[in-house]
């Protein structure tokens, strides 16, 4: 078995060097990424249609990786970063900026970075299963002064991109008032996870009535499952923007192909691949182009966002409202 | 019967010391090579130490718990027979080899809120059981630990010669005083250092069911510091710590245990006259009953979970399981290799050390460590090989040493008299008598190699999933019905391949 995988990696290497000619555009993704079901496949096929070159995806973490190859790295482009890693990253001086025209951006917000270029978004939301909760919360402030027996799980702000989102959520709707908010919720909080998927996991095998994750979750159980007794609660208050973002490498050796692939992430093939594959979306795509399933969603008319600099002098204050509250 | 037979120190060790040295710094380099790309150690602040306070004790109490319910559970399961048993000693070791999001699943769907011990008490019209909480951490610990503790403990039973029961039961001599407590004195504290050990690590199982941020371990803060913060001065302090603590306090409970005192055995098979009474068949019943019931019947549930979910497993999933095994058994030769010159005590302590470092600073500093020398991506087939055998070690050290102890005490003079050394020692008088041991050994390696790898995320280049990994792809996928049938494919795997080597080994027990 082991001689088999030792020859297998052989044969790649010299597969590798017959190929030498054609450019090779290596691509940092999350791990999710490249699955047979999520957007890498698609977006691979579509960019080697054009670029008459050969797009190889590395999965796996993202920044601290490169930060820890550093000048070595051999990555050309990333793509998956979060808002709240691009201040690490932009400090880090790895990235060059993408040199594109951001007006056909779609965002809900206002997007000017010269470096970090989204490709899809999403809001947190409070996803619940109708045939549980018959009468959701209309407001955060209902949902706060819900009876107690209303079971929630929620991320771990510490572990987790969603549940960091949410702590910043709570502060953006309460301010000052946001440990006195976390207290309210808390008996109705069964868990807090490491992650999203432990959560959505816990929610979908009945534990909990509702699930912090996003207003696109929906799509997917409407979408792929033909089910549709999961819904978002959309509060009034205002829901917080979650974004996504590719960026070039400021070491790349295949400039020009990074830079094509950038522009590539601009284009309606692109866009229009992200809602089904990502469950998300996508950055630069008016909202009639969307799939049915999505147009049909609800979609909050207050989007809450703090920028990098903001969220981050925010963070430690945000996660300590909820760590006390949840810690009495 | 008190004395041993010739000073352990006597005899040939094969250069234990070496090996020692050689797997402590294949933790002790990396993680020196977190600190110095980090440029020194980072403070800790307040919540690092609450952090630190609740990783020990929920440690202390989950180890302590597993090792007083393992005795009567190994006690009765080593002087019963019974149709199933060899089955059902195979099966209790699966909870121990189970990825974390699994077993939780496992566990909610009998301990939650909708599971059935609810179901249950909602129908008597008794007041609903909340699992979230101090209490549902230690649930959990203990579900992964007591298979651990009871198969150690009933390996310690079962190598007491049949000769010393029989001897005890035609002079009416009360067995637990005279065989089973010197016996469990000196495996209990062994077993109590190794799951110490392993819930000092905890992170996700104690935050998913400890309810929130109360349930903090020191790995959520390595985490943090990590993934969010990339403050490796901080994250490679933390991991110092709970090395610290983790190799501390083995090293008092390995140094605590006695040496063995039976002297030889004929390798009969044994015959227990104690167990034959009414009150303690009863009693036995009862224990077994209890582990059985406890331990198996989350594993139905996520056998039931599952089933609808093989059928849809996509290709991938069948060329992940395949990789999976390969990588599982690779593990398991070197780990086996490595183990037996290490089966000392300063081998173990140096064994422990691979299970008591954060999988995610030794991860990071093997990756600082290759990068300059290679892709990293060349490397990762090698760096998970050693990595899943650096985490397997610990286990297969503690199961090993009582019994090559023993062989050596029992027989070494004997060997020595004979002039058997060397390879020779080792082919004709230890590993044979080490059959058992080593078929439980290779068991859990192989299923623990099968398990969860966070360690060379930094690795993985994606071409080469593994199982776990593709569970996890599953879930973010929201395909929550196939990542249950994969992880019924990797409990089967698992257990399959655990009960192969155990099946082996076990051939009177």
């Amino acid at each position: 078995m082991l001689g088999r995988t030792l020859a297998a990696g052989m044969i790649a290497a010299t597969a590798t060097m017959a190929a030498a000619e054609t450019p090779v555009l290596t691509v940092y993704a999350g791990d999710y990424f490249k699955s047979e079901w999520g957007p890498g496949p698609g977006i691979e096929a579509g960019f080697e249609a054009r670029c008459g070159c050969d797009l190889v995806y590395k999965t796996g973490e993202l920044l601290p990786r490169i930060l820890l190859e550093d000048e070595r790295t051999e990555a050309d482009v990333v793509i998956g970063l979060t808002s709240d890693v691009t201040k690490k990253a932009r400090e880090s001086g790895l990235f060059a900026p993408h040199g594109l025209d951001t007006s056909a951006l779609t965002l809900p917000v206002a997007w000017q970075d010269d470096t970090f270029l989204p490709f899809n978004y999403g809001h947190t939301a409070f996803v619940y299963n109708k045939e549980k909760v018959a009468t959701p919360p209309a407001s955060f402030d209902d949902l706060l002064n819900a009876p107690d027996d209303l079971r929630l799980v929620i991320q771990d702000p510490r572990s987790s991109i969603s549940g960091l989102a949410l702590v910043l959520w709570v502060h953006a709707v309460y301010g000052d008032e946001a440990e006195a908010a976390w207290a309210k919720l808390a008996p109705k909080i069964v868990t807090v996870t490491k992650g999203w998927s432990e959560s959505y996991g816990l929610f979908t095998d009945g534990e909990a009535d509702m699930v912090l994750s996003y207003t696109t979750s929906p799509a997917y159980h409407i979408i792929a499952e033909e089910d549709d007794t999961k819904a978002a609660a959309i509060f009034p208050e205002g829901h917080y923007f979650m974004v996504e973002l590719a960026a070039k490498l400021a070491t790349t050796d295949n400039p020009e192909l990074a830079d094509q692939f950038m522009a590539y992430v601009l284009t309606e093939d692109f866009q229009s691949m992200i809602p089904t594959s990502n469950w998300s979306l996508p950055s630069a795509l008016p909202q009639e182009k969307w799939p049915e399933g999505f147009r049909a969603l609800p979609m909050p008319e207050k989007v809450l966002f703090y920028n990098e600099d903001e969220a981050a002098a925010l963070r430690d204050e945000a996660i300590e409202a909820w760590r006390s509250a949840l810690s009495r | 019967m008190a004395q041993r037979a010739l000073p352990l120190s006597s005899l040939p060790r094969s250069g234990a010391g070496l090996w020692a040295l050689l797997v402590a710094g294949l933790v002790i380099g990396p993680v020196t090579a977190v600190i110095w790309r980090a440029g020194g150690l980072g403070a800790l602040g307040p919540a690092d130490f609450d952090a630190l306070w609740f990783t020990l004790w929920q440690a202390a109490v989950s180890a302590g718990l597993s090792v007083a319910l393992a005795v009567p559970v190994a006690r009765a399961l080593s002087r019963q027979r019974f149709p199933g048993r060899g089955a059902l000693i195979a099966l209790l070791g699966a909870p121990f080899i189970l990825p974390v999001i699994v077993a939780v699943l496992g566990l909610l769907a009998v301990f939650g809120g909708n599971g059935l011990v609810n179901q249950l008490t909602g129908a008597l019209g008794l007041p609903r059981i909340d699992i979230y909480g101090y209490h549902g951490v230690i649930l959990a610990h203990v579900f992964f630990n007591l298979p651990l503790a009871t198969r150690l403990i009933l390996q310690g039973w079962l190598a007491i010669p049949a000769e010393r029961f029989r001897l005890a039961a035609s002079l009416g001599a009360p067995v637990g005083r005279l065989l089973e407590r010197p016996m469990l004195r000196r495996i209990a504290p062994g077993a109590f250092a190794v799951i110490f050990v392993i819930c000092l690590t905890s992170f996700a199982v104690a935050l998913t069911l400890g309810g929130g941020p109360r349930a903090t371990t020191v790995e959520l803060a390595i985490y943090q510091a990590f993934k969010f913060d990339f403050d490796l001065a901080k994250a490679a302090t933390l991991a110092l710590v709970q090395l610290a603590l983790g190799i501390g306090s083995a090293l008092a409970l390995l140094l605590l245990s006695p040496p063995d005192g039976f002297g030889a055995g004929l390798d009969r098979l044994q015959a227990r006259w104690d167990g034959r009474s009414r009150p303690a068949g009863l009693c036995d019943a009862l224990w077994i009953g209890f582990a059985a019931l406890f331990l198996l019947t989350p594993l139905a549930m996520i056998v039931l979970a599952g089933l609808p979910g093989l059928m849809v497993l996509p290709v991938e999933t069948w060329q992940a399981a395949l990789r999976s095994v390969s990588v599982a058994l690779g593990a398991t030769a070197l780990t086996l290799v490595l183990a037996l010159p290490l089966a000392t005590r300063a081998g173990e302590l140096a064994g422990l050390l691979g299970v008591a470092v954060s999988g995610l600073v030794l991860g990071t500093g093997l990756f600082l460590i290759v990068q300059p020398l290679m892709r990293p991506a060349e490397a990762a087939l090698p760096v998970t090989l050693l990595v899943n055998a650096l985490m397997a070690l610990p286990f297969v050290l503690r199961i090993l040493r009582p019994e090559l102890d023993a062989a050596r005490a029992d027989f070494g003079r004997l060997a020595a008299t004979l002039g058997i050394t060397g390879f020779a020692l080792w082919r004709i008088v230890l590993l044979p008598r080490l059959r058992r041991p080593l078929g439980f050994a290779a068991g859990l390696t192989a299923a623990l190699s099968m398990g969860d790898l966070g360690v060379i995320a930094l690795f993985a280049d994606g071409e080469h999933a593994t199982l776990p990994l593709q569970l996890y792809r599953l879930m973010a996928a929201y395909r929550m019905e196939a990542a249950q049938g994969a992880a019924l494919l990797l409990l089967t795997l698992s257990l399959g391949l655990f009960w192969l080597f155990d099946k082996g080994g076990r051939a009177n027990a």
